[in-house]
């Protein structure tokens, strides 16, 4: 037992944190949380200093992801709450834990349009896990405690604390609880024994079997139970953008990234599969495109710790509801000593060899820089030992498709709601949680500038994160619809002016680089993996190149558009 | 098809403000709404009237059992349950020399109450399902009907016999 402490709500807090053992808080000060950098002055807790609010929170992102832990963010009240908005979006929809902390007015000035006031429990309601405004300080530690539980259990998910500045500066002896005991919350964990034990039948009988896994692999660690899975069994990974890394992308039985941009022989192998093992996965509409025709011959086990996914886009027959690492622990358990027939797994995988023979990954190569010939390389010449984030376009389905992720945790990207601006914040995040770590954002030229502000957070902390835009002068996939779908009438999509990146890099004081020409790749790549600073790298690609295989929004999936 | 749902959640602020978001951010239909305090003053017992098909009823009831605030979901309709459900409405209604006997008589047959009176107008308390509330406010339209409010519909289930 801890004993009791008087202090200030600040103090409380920070006192909080430490208990759940928060190394670090990216966050952004202001009026209403003035108390609280007081205290944080000679707190023991790291504290980085962003640019903008919404780089904080994806900087916690970032940090969330690569350590499996929560991320944690302060800000202040009004635009520094809402500017938390598409952080706190962005998390929920990806399932990160995340805690955000925001300043309020005074308890006796909300509701009056005091200044910088916002309901910000009000706007985040429908983009959190779950929020809290507190209202005295007596409640703050038992708050703290249910946050951080909530945020890091279940299906995880960001949450935020609203704190009025007179709440921070009421004392109270307090006492940090060391449990919650929150009765309209209680996560499953332990999955079906029936339906776990009908799953492996069918996984035992299954001809053709296809694991279709997410990010609910990667978020519940399972990774290794789904390898043993998959290899004991003999079975085919298709793995969601999300789930990326949850098996090795090299390993034969990968079939790389299923859906819109995924591989031909994925959307084949799932088209055609009699049996579908959905792992931590919520079946996205860029994943199933047309349901109708989604694995239409195929049984389909769920497995997935949110039973509102189950069942929410496409009829299940085997739902397990509960956390992936337990349910493929207690599956393997459950089929051990059983074996399948091999011949006829054999001739499954033949079949899907067949399709990657007749449509892999290909682009041309031509005197202007190619943009997956640039992921190519940073994979070939990192050895794929770095973390990748990226930004949301052409450039995260490059990534997707050409960089092979061999583990979890290694690819930040945002997945479900597809935020621009993502990737390097969270790429600073992720290279605070790993210093040692080389840490790379793909990014575009659109997405690079709507957060390119952190360039002075990377520089400040001497965090020597690398960019590499492919610059093709244009919003990439705003293009590519309007090439493909709306007769090449390109609407503003096109950058008709653009900073120098080299001399803005140059500018806040992080390294430029620029290739023009193919052969300059290379040699730009070393560069920047040598220099221990900050690298902007610039690749001035082709304009017109586009990401295929692509299936158009809502057809089945096996109507690829090929190169 | 139509379903009656029992909620019962904590009694906090923001609560009902996240389950009628729920509804609209999903684009689920809130038909009748009713929420009060349980015995409990930590507690409040909401029923919830909604329409949707299977799929959408489903979701409904994994989505609501999702928050956070939620401590136990009941959809009478999908279970076996048997439910008594009632409403209440009150209606203000023109009394002349004519209809006051007619008025009063209806009253009398639904079990209705007269609250208030005033020259012109009485104002009648009736309670009961659906149908009979509908049933009354037929016989009344033609009669002059000034105002009418009615609550949401309150469920609870019966005992086993």
């Amino acid at each position: 037992m801890h004993k009791r402490i008087k202090a200030k709500g600040a103090h409380i807090l920070l006192e909080c944190l430490q208990r759940e053992k928060v190394k670090v808080i990216f966050g952004y000060p202001g009026g209403s949380v003035l108390d609280v950098y007081n205290s944080l002055y000679e707190a023991d807790i790291n504290h980085i200093l962003v640019r903008h609010e919404q780089g904080a929170v994806h900087a916690a992102d970032g940090y969330a992801r690569v350590t499996g832990d929560v991320g944690v963010c302060l800000v202040t009240s009004g635009p520094g709450a809402t500017n938390t908005v598409t952080g706190l979006a962005t998390a929920n929809m990806d399932s990160i834990p995340v805690v955000v902390f925001t300043g309020q007015v005074p308890t006796k000035l909300i509701g009056n349009d005091a200044f910088q006031e916002a309901d910000i429990v009000g706007i985040t309601r429908p983009c959190t896990k779950h929020n809290y405004l507190v209202k005295d300080v007596k409640e703050l530690p038992g708050v703290i405690k249910e946050a951080f539980y909530v945020a890091r259990s279940g299906r995880q998910g960001p949450v935020l604390i609203d704190l009025p500045k007179d709440v921070v500066n009421q004392t109270f002896e307090f006492e940090y609880p060391e449990k919650t005991n929150m009765r309209g919350y209680k996560p499953t964990y332990k999955g079906n024994k029936r339906q776990i034990l009908r799953a492996v039948d069918q996984i035992m009988h299954a001809k053709k079997p296809v694991v279709y896994a997410g990010g609910g692999v990667v978020s519940s660690n399972a990774s290794r139970e789904l390898y043993q899975l998959a290899k004991r069994m003999n079975i085919p990974v298709t793995m969601t953008l999300m789930g990326l890394g949850a098996f090795p992308g090299t390993d034969p039985l990968s079939l790389g990234m299923l859906g819109m941009h995924g591989t031909f022989r994925a959307n084949m192998a799932v088209t055609n599969c009699d049996l579908l093992i959905a792992v931590g996965a919520r079946f996205d509409d860029r994943v199933t495109g047309d349901l109708n025709t989604f694995a239409a011959s195929a049984k389909i086990i769920h497995i997935d710790i949110d039973p509102t996914s189950i069942s929410k886009n496409i009829k299940v027959d085997i739902p397990i509801v509960g956390d992936v690492k337990e349910i493929l622990k207690e599956v393997l358990v459950c089929s051990k000593g059983k074996r399948v027939k091999k011949t006829e797994r054999a001739q499954w995988l033949d079949e899907i060899e067949q399709w990657k023979s007749k449509h892999s990954l290909a682009y041309d190569m031509g005197a202007v820089i190619k943009p997956q010939f640039v992921i190519e390389k940073i994979y070939e010449m990192t050895g794929g030992e770095c973390i990748i984030s990226t930004e949301v376009g052409q450039n995260q389905m490059w990534t997707a498709q050409y960089f092979s992720f061999n583990k979890p945790r290694r690819l930040l990207t945002s997945g479900g709601l597809g935020t621009m601006g993502y990737g390097f914040p969270a790429a600073i995040g992720a290279q605070v949680a790993a210093p040692d770590t080389t840490v790379i954002d793909i990014a575009g030229d659109g997405s690079i500038q709507m957060n390119i502000q952190e360039l002075a957070t990377a520089v400040q902390y001497n965090l020597p994160v690398k960019v590499a835009i492919l610059n093709n002068h244009c919003l990439g996939m705003v293009r590519q619809w309007q090439q493909l779908f709306y007769k090449e009438r390109y609407a503003h999509s096109t950058f008709d002016m653009h900073p120098d990146f080299v001399k803005l890099a140059e500018a806040y004081g992080a390294v430029g680089l620029r290739a023009t020409r193919p052969d300059e790749v290379e040699d730009v790549i070393q560069k920047a993996l040598a220099v221990p600073k900050p690298v902007l790298m610039e690749f001035v690609v082709e304009q017109e190149e586009c990401v295929y295989p692509m299936v158009p929004a809502g057809a089945p999936i096996s109507n690829m558009l090929l190169l | 098809m139509r379903h009656t749902i029992s909620l019962l959640v904590d009694n906090k602020p923001g609560v009902l403000s996240r389950i009628a978001g729920l509804f609209s951010g999903r684009g689920f239909n809130i038909e009748s709404l009713s929420v009060n305090e349980t015995l409990d003053p930590t507690m409040s017992q909401m029923t919830i009237v909604t329409r949707g098909d299977d799929r959408i009823i489903e979701q409904i009831n994994k989505q609501l059992n999702k928050l956070i605030d939620v401590i136990k979901v009941v959809d009478f309709e999908s279970s076996q349950y048997d439910f008594i459900d009632r409403e209440l409405a009150l209606i203000k209604i023109q009394v002349g020399d004519r209809t006051r006997s007619e008025v009063l008589s209806i009253i009398d047959i639904f079990r209705g109450k007269v609250v208030d009176v005033s020259r012109s107008h009485y104002t009648v308390e009736v309670t009961g399902d659906e149908n009979k509330i509908a049933a009354i406010i037929d016989l009344f339209k033609p009669l002059g009907i000034k105002e009418i409010i009615r609550s949401g519909k309150a469920a609870l289930l019966r005992e086993k016999k």
